[in-house]
């Protein structure tokens, strides 16, 4: 399946296309893009899925080029997926957690990012527990900045790669198409991305899960919140589950894990609620027996591995866009 | 050798003596008289304020001084220049200090740096508790005997309501007024700024008003009980306008103040993680913003104070979730105020004044407020419409933590004069 881009077929389309519909130095966040910006990621994502399947060697380059991937939270799957994506570029990539960094020393975020700018790290991929914070590095330092996280706010690259996979799914327009998202909601950066890149390809957004984890203020953005699971998964043509953060939620904000089982864990008979063709989508770590049981995790209507591959090719593109608008990419015209 | 002040033609508003009209100010030795001799005027200082405003000193009884313990931000020099050049001429500073003001010591300190560095009037309070713990009693009476006029551990509020009880009963014996911030600590572990559609939509930790109304109904309980006074300091929160409102109609002796930044500003303004906005209480909703101006207007909220809370430029240039609460307001709060209340129409000029001069003095029983014979010469004359750019390179204390930064405001203090001598000429600072 091709997504095609103003009525043209992909294969017409060459690398320099698709860079010269972006203009953004940093990728913080989805909620200020455009439909077309998010079109453009996706575009060139499946280009470099395609020619990872078929020539390889083609792939642009970034040979000489740094990825400084600056984990103030841990992470281990966006942060390898950030790795694994560099080095498809051919892109050196080095690590600075914040275990191994001056942060634990009390150095400050604007400290750290000027030294590694100083080293001459191309683009800053960062994760942070603090919401804003990628904003914020941006204001400091000239390479680009990647938002791989940060906090509750936003995570981007998660809802560029969960929307990829849909498309491939779904079909290559969502417009119109449901999609409902089950759990934790206030306090994931994972469903404010989606929310926002959802309603810009035109699909609508379902929030459901308990009260406590889904304020009704939700609805302010333009969803719906449907705190009865069945009417939540009754339309739905996908169902992303969020993963119950134990480490963030104080034991106010539900009872156990054994209650959320009991009243929203997708298992098998909760999921005949749903349409056949339905994708069950998850941005994982997943809590198997918790949000989702293993018979439907490892179902032939889960999409969770092919997240985590698409999470590759999404992250070669924004990488690959970022650079290209600061002109540091070589002109890869065919 | 007596010095002789003249104040010529301008709009002498003094709103505790109703008084509203075009005239003139004198003062013989600080002190200000009904009339002067020929021969006095002949000798006297002549400040031409035609077109001006000439008002008492303006007073504010919430300001962090830092002073000791925390002078990299503020300190007593620094922070009164601040209030000179906002035209406040008395101010009350807040006891969260390093040492805490929990102490005889500790406040003759302040007492000793004031009479030494000071350039408007000071008085300090003390906490309410040792250490601000919320935990044992402060020595009230101790504090009390060193010249503090209210107790309050602002910035913590007393969580325990058994202890706040006994607080409040204690604080009687010395007839201190009890300040409170007003905030259950449970409900707002980790809050950045206001719960609702901005701190979802941003991701940040929100902080529901509940947390403050829970408190403000409180005190209002325990100011009956006790049949004492209860101040709610810098209140955000609309249900918490409308219980104090209540109260007050019951006869319970609560008080409440509205601060600039509450009256101006809504949580929208977290938007982009600027750190200027962050401040506890935190900036609201709209409703909240229009509620607070209405408390304001119906003597609900029958003062205005700014919470000035000093902190350097790299103590602010962080993420939003590290940052340090609060901003600086002094130098911006007339104008702040004139722009919300006066300039859009919503009440008059000696309306506003009142809750800025002799309301505030009145809560703590201040000698400050008014332009009467006999009093000390403490008087502000301001220009109410003349803009200008809030520019923190030109601020005269220590920090420029200010959300108004770059804006441009109407109402622009002329001068500041404390005991019948100018501190602030309108530009500068006029030290002895």
């Amino acid at each position: 399946m091709a997504f095609p881009a103003s009525g043209r077929p992909l294969n017409s389309l060459n690398m320099n296309d698709l860079t010269a519909n972006w203009k953004r130095k940093d990728l913080l966040s989805i909620e200020p893009l455009h439909r077309e910006e998010i079109e453009t990621i996706h575009q060139l994502a499946r280009r470099f899925k395609e020619l990872q399947a078929s020539n390889p060697s083609s792939i642009p380059s970034l040979r000489g080029r740094t990825v400084l991937n600056l984990f103030i939270e841990p992470s281990t799957r966006t942060r390898i997926a950030f790795e694994i994506a560099a080095k498809r570029l051919g892109a050196d990539v080095t690590l600075v957690e914040k275990a191994a960094s001056s942060l634990v020393k009390g150095e400050s975020l604007r400290d750290t990012a000027q030294v590694v700018e100083a080293l001459q790290a191309d683009v800053i991929v960062l994760r942070h527990s603090a919401a804003g914070s990628p904003q914020y590095l941006s204001q400091i330092v000239k390479v680009p900045v990647i938002n791989a996280g940060d906090g509750a706010h936003e995570h981007p690259t998660q809802a560029l790669l969960d929307t990829f996979t849909m498309r491939e799914h779904l079909g290559d327009s969502l417009e119109g198409k449901k999609v409902t998202i089950l759990g934790d909601i206030l306090f994931s950066r994972v469903a404010r991305s989606n929310i926002f890149a959802l309603q810009k390809l035109g699909a609508q957004v379902t929030l459901s899960g308990p009260a406590t984890l889904v304020p009704a203020n939700f609805e302010k953005l333009g969803v719906t919140v449907e705190l009865n699971l069945r009417k939540a998964l009754a339309d739905a043509d996908a169902v992303m589950l969020l993963r119950i953060q134990h480490e963030r939620q104080t034991s106010t904000h539900f009872p156990s894990l054994d209650e959320y089982k009991s009243m929203y864990g997708l298992n098998q008979a909760r999921g005949a609620w749903l349409k056949p063709e339905a994708i069950i989508m998850h941005p994982g770590p997943v809590n198997r027996g918790v949000e989702l049981d293993s018979s439907l995790a490892d179902s032939g209507r889960s999409v969770i591995l092919e997240q985590v591959a698409n999470g590759i090719f999404t992250r070669m593109a924004v990488i690959y866009l970022c650079l290209s608008a600061c002109g540091k990419t070589k002109d890869t015209s065919q | 050798m007596s010095t002789i002040l003249w104040i010529k033609n301008g709009r002498v508003i003094d709103p505790a003596n109703d008084r509203d009209a075009v005239g003139d100010i004198f003062a013989r030795n600080g002190v200000i008289v009904d009339s002067l001799s020929d021969q006095e005027k002949e000798k006297a200082q002549v400040i031409d304020a035609s077109g001006l405003v000439v008002c008492p000193g303006l007073v504010d009884i919430h300001v962090h001084l830092r002073e000791p313990g925390q002078t990299h931000k503020e300190d007593i020099a620094s922070g009164t220049r601040a209030a000179a050049a906002g035209g406040f001429t008395t101010i009350v500073c807040m006891p969260n200090t390093s040492p805490p003001a929990d102490n005889p010591g500790t406040i003759r300190r302040i007492n000793d740096s004031i009479t030494q560095n000071a350039v408007v009037k000071v008085y300090p309070t003390g906490c309410l508790t040792v250490q601000m713990k919320g935990e044992q009693l402060a020595p009230m009476g101790s504090l009390w005997r060193e010249g503090i006029v209210a107790v309050t551990d602002d910035g913590l509020c007393v969580q325990n309501n058994e202890l706040m009880r006994r607080a409040v009963e204690y604080a009687r014996m010395f007839n201190l007024p009890v300040m409170d911030h007003c905030q259950d600590a449970s409900m707002t572990r980790g809050s950045v700024m206001n719960e609702g559609y901005w701190s979802l939509r941003l991701g940040l930790k929100g902080w529901p008003a509940a947390a403050e109304d829970m408190i403000i109904a409180r005190n209002v309980v325990l100011s009956r009980a006790c049949e004492h006074h209860i101040h709610m300091q810098h209140v955000s929160s609309a249900y918490g306008v409308d219980i104090i409102r209540r109260a007050k109609k019951r006869g319970i002796r609560v008080t409440g103040e509205a601060s600039p930044h509450h009256l101006f500003f809504t949580d929208e303004r977290c938007r982009d993680y600027n750190t200027l906005f962050k401040m506890n209480p935190p900036l609201r909703s709209e409703e909240d913003r229009e509620a607070i101006i209405e408390g304001v207007l119906d003597g609900s909220l029958e003062i205005i104070a700014t919470d000035h809370a000093p902190h350097t430029a790299d103590e602010k240039d962080c993420e939003f979730d590290l940052a340090p609460f609060g901003i600086i307001g002094m130098e911006t709060a007339l104008a702040a105020c004139l722009e919300v209340l006066v300039h859009s129409g919503k009440c008059d000029l000696p309306f506003l004044l009142a809750r800025m001069t002799h309301k505030p003095a009145e809560i703590l029983n201040l000698p400050a407020g008014t332009l009467s014979a006999g009093v000390t010469a403490d008087i502000t004359i301001f220009d109410p419409d003349q803009e200008w750019e809030v520019d923190p390179s030109r601020f005269s204390g220590k920090s420029t933590n200010c959300p108004w930064n770059g804006m441009r405001l109407r109402g622009k203090v002329a001068r500041t004069i404390v005991n019948g001598r100018t501190v602030w000429d309108g530009n500068q600072i006029i030290d002895t």
